[in-house]
């Protein structure tokens, strides 16, 4: 996939939050004042207990939620209103629940729904929508009804329709979850392939570790630590205080 | 969640005869011009139907439907023959005597009309469901100018029906696996429940499709769907039964 990089400025960050709050209508408070800086083509795990806000976050990130205070930039434009068009097409976001995601009736027309939105149309559309199912390795699924496929294949034909929109930013929701360890490799080796900056919200430590040089913990709407994926997941008492805890047998330091 | 493999496929029989490589648009133009050829038929002109059953015999053959699955499909009819059966008996005079039974005229005419036209309306619509995958079907309809919003309803419909189907399918297995064994109307209060979870949980999930359409810059239009129309010469072989029961019919009025 080609990258258009005309449009960011060296120097400006791939994400940069800053004293981020967020409080849902019901008056629950998801975010409070959490400052993150991404640069751009960084892999970074999003790491927390359930509830900590990590959805929350990533709704932030291409704008479906707006703070209600502090500031957010995407490659030094900001996410306002006017700027959403962008700021989607920049950031792609791919859900934890693929059947939340594909609604289209076959693959092809899936993955063509969000390059179409960009405005695309004809032998550029198809191309993109090619290229994007040939990342994934699902070519040959595009006739193909989505719910026809297992699961793993969802979860990858749901990447492929983000990939299609070409992102800068990719944001996954708990990309391994239910996944067999077979389709957990297969995403492992795609997403490692892709030239762009990727945010990971997962409980699946062994991956982070793997995917991530760079970790944040989030723990009830705030950034608790931020920094190299085997130091943070070597912290045992950092760990417990998260609710964060390492399969069985396993050693960050020892692999 | 489970995959959901197989059963979906509905009505749909796979194949590469003519009927099926047709494009939709032409399809469900030619069916809808079929019946409507049929319901204009008089109901006294036997021989316009025995046309009519022709033709679907033939397109059946073409297609290779099996007429037995053809016969089973048509069940769905039942409902209307019911109908049709209970005319006879509770229709004016003259009545006529059959075997004992004592039978209004127009009621039996009445019972034919409903019986033949609603065989071989039913027959057709069979023939291009099992012809047309659902996709194709929508994408057929969106040629013909029907509006996208009826369209894309239709596709999100067919999308989550089995989503939402096995989510009460696993709701009532968890159910069942707590040992519930509803045997009684006032023990149906965990079912009253369940029928409001559901019901919350497809409207949440609705929330999160939107969500996740917003994010791949849904602006409130669909994009148009990206399969080719039918040319002139589809056109032309998918209007050949219509005409031949359209001439059928005109012939039945002419002479009657």
């Amino acid at each position: 996939m080609s990258l258009t990089t005309a449009t960011i400025p060296v120097e400006a960050a791939a994400v940069h939050m800053d004293d981020v709050a967020y409080h849902y209508p019901d008056g629950h408070q998801a975010l409070r004042g959490v400052d993150l800086t991404i640069e751009a083509g960084e892999r970074v795990a999003l790491l927390g207990p359930n509830g900590a806000g990590k959805t929350t976050l990533i709704l932030h990130l291409n704008g479906i939620l707006s703070p209600t205070a502090g500031a957010i930039h995407i490659g030094g434009l900001p996410v306002t209103k006017p700027n959403l068009k962008e700021i989607r097409r920049r950031v792609g976001v791919v859900f934890q629940d693929p059947d939340d995601q594909l609604f289209m009736p076959t693959v092809r027309d899936d993955v063509a729904f969000g390059p179409a939105n960009l405005g695309l149309s004809g032998t550029v559309l198809d191309e993109r929508v090619h290229a994007a199912l040939g990342a994934v390795g699902m070519e040959h699924a595009g006739d193909r009804p989505p719910h026809h496929l297992s699961f793993g294949q969802r979860r990858r034909i749901a990447l492929a329709t983000v990939l299609a929109m070409d992102p800068q930013i990719l944001v996954l929701d708990e990309p391994t979850s239910n996944l067999d360890p077979a389709a957990r490799r297969d995403l492992a080796d795609i997403l490692t392939t892709l030239p762009v900056t990727v945010v990971i919200a997962t409980h699946d430590l062994p991956y982070a570790l793997e995917l991530c040089p760079r970790t944040v913990i989030l723990n009830d709407g705030a950034i608790v630590a931020d920094g190299p994926t085997p130091e943070i997941l070597g912290d045992a008492e950092l760990m417990a205080t998260n609710r964060l805890e390492l399969p069985y047998g396993f050693h960050p330091t020892h692999t | 969640m489970s995959g959901g493999h197989g059963h979906a496929h509905g009505l749909y029989r796979p194949g590469h005869s003519l009927v099926h490589r047709l494009r939709p648009d032409a399809k469900v133009a030619a069916t809808l011009a079929f019946v409507l050829a049929v319901v204009a038929t008089p109901r006294t002109a036997f021989l316009a139907f025995a046309v009519d059953a022709a033709l679907v015999a033939v397109v059946a053959r073409t297609a290779a439907v099996p007429l037995p699955v053809l016969g089973r499909r048509l069940v769905i009819e039942a409902p209307f023959v019911a109908f049709a059966v209970f005319l006879p008996l509770v229709g004016e005079a003259p009545h006529t005597d059959v075997l004992g039974l004592s039978l209004s005229v127009p009621g039996l005419w009445a019972a034919w009309n409903i019986l033949v036209k609603g065989t071989l309306g039913v027959s057709a619509t069979i023939l291009l469901a099992s012809t047309t995958t659902v996709s194709e079907l929508l994408c057929g309809l969106d040629r013909l100018r029907v509006p996208r919003a009826f369209t894309a309803i239709a596709g999100f419909m067919v999308r989550y029906v089995e989503v939402i189907t096995g989510e009460a399918r696993r709701m009532r297995i968890a159910r069942l696996s707590r040992g519930y064994d509803p045997r009684w109307i006032w023990q149906g209060r965990a079912l009253a429940s369940s029928a409001g979870t559901l019901f919350i949980r497809a409207y949440e999930r609705g929330e999160r499709i939107h969500l996740a359409m917003l994010s791949r810059g849904f602006a409130g239009h669909l994009p148009p769907a990206a399969h080719d129309r039918a040319d002139r010469r589809e056109w032309l072989v998918a209007a050949l039964v219509p005409a031949v029961a359209a001439a059928a019919t005109l012939t039945a009025w002419i002479h009657a």
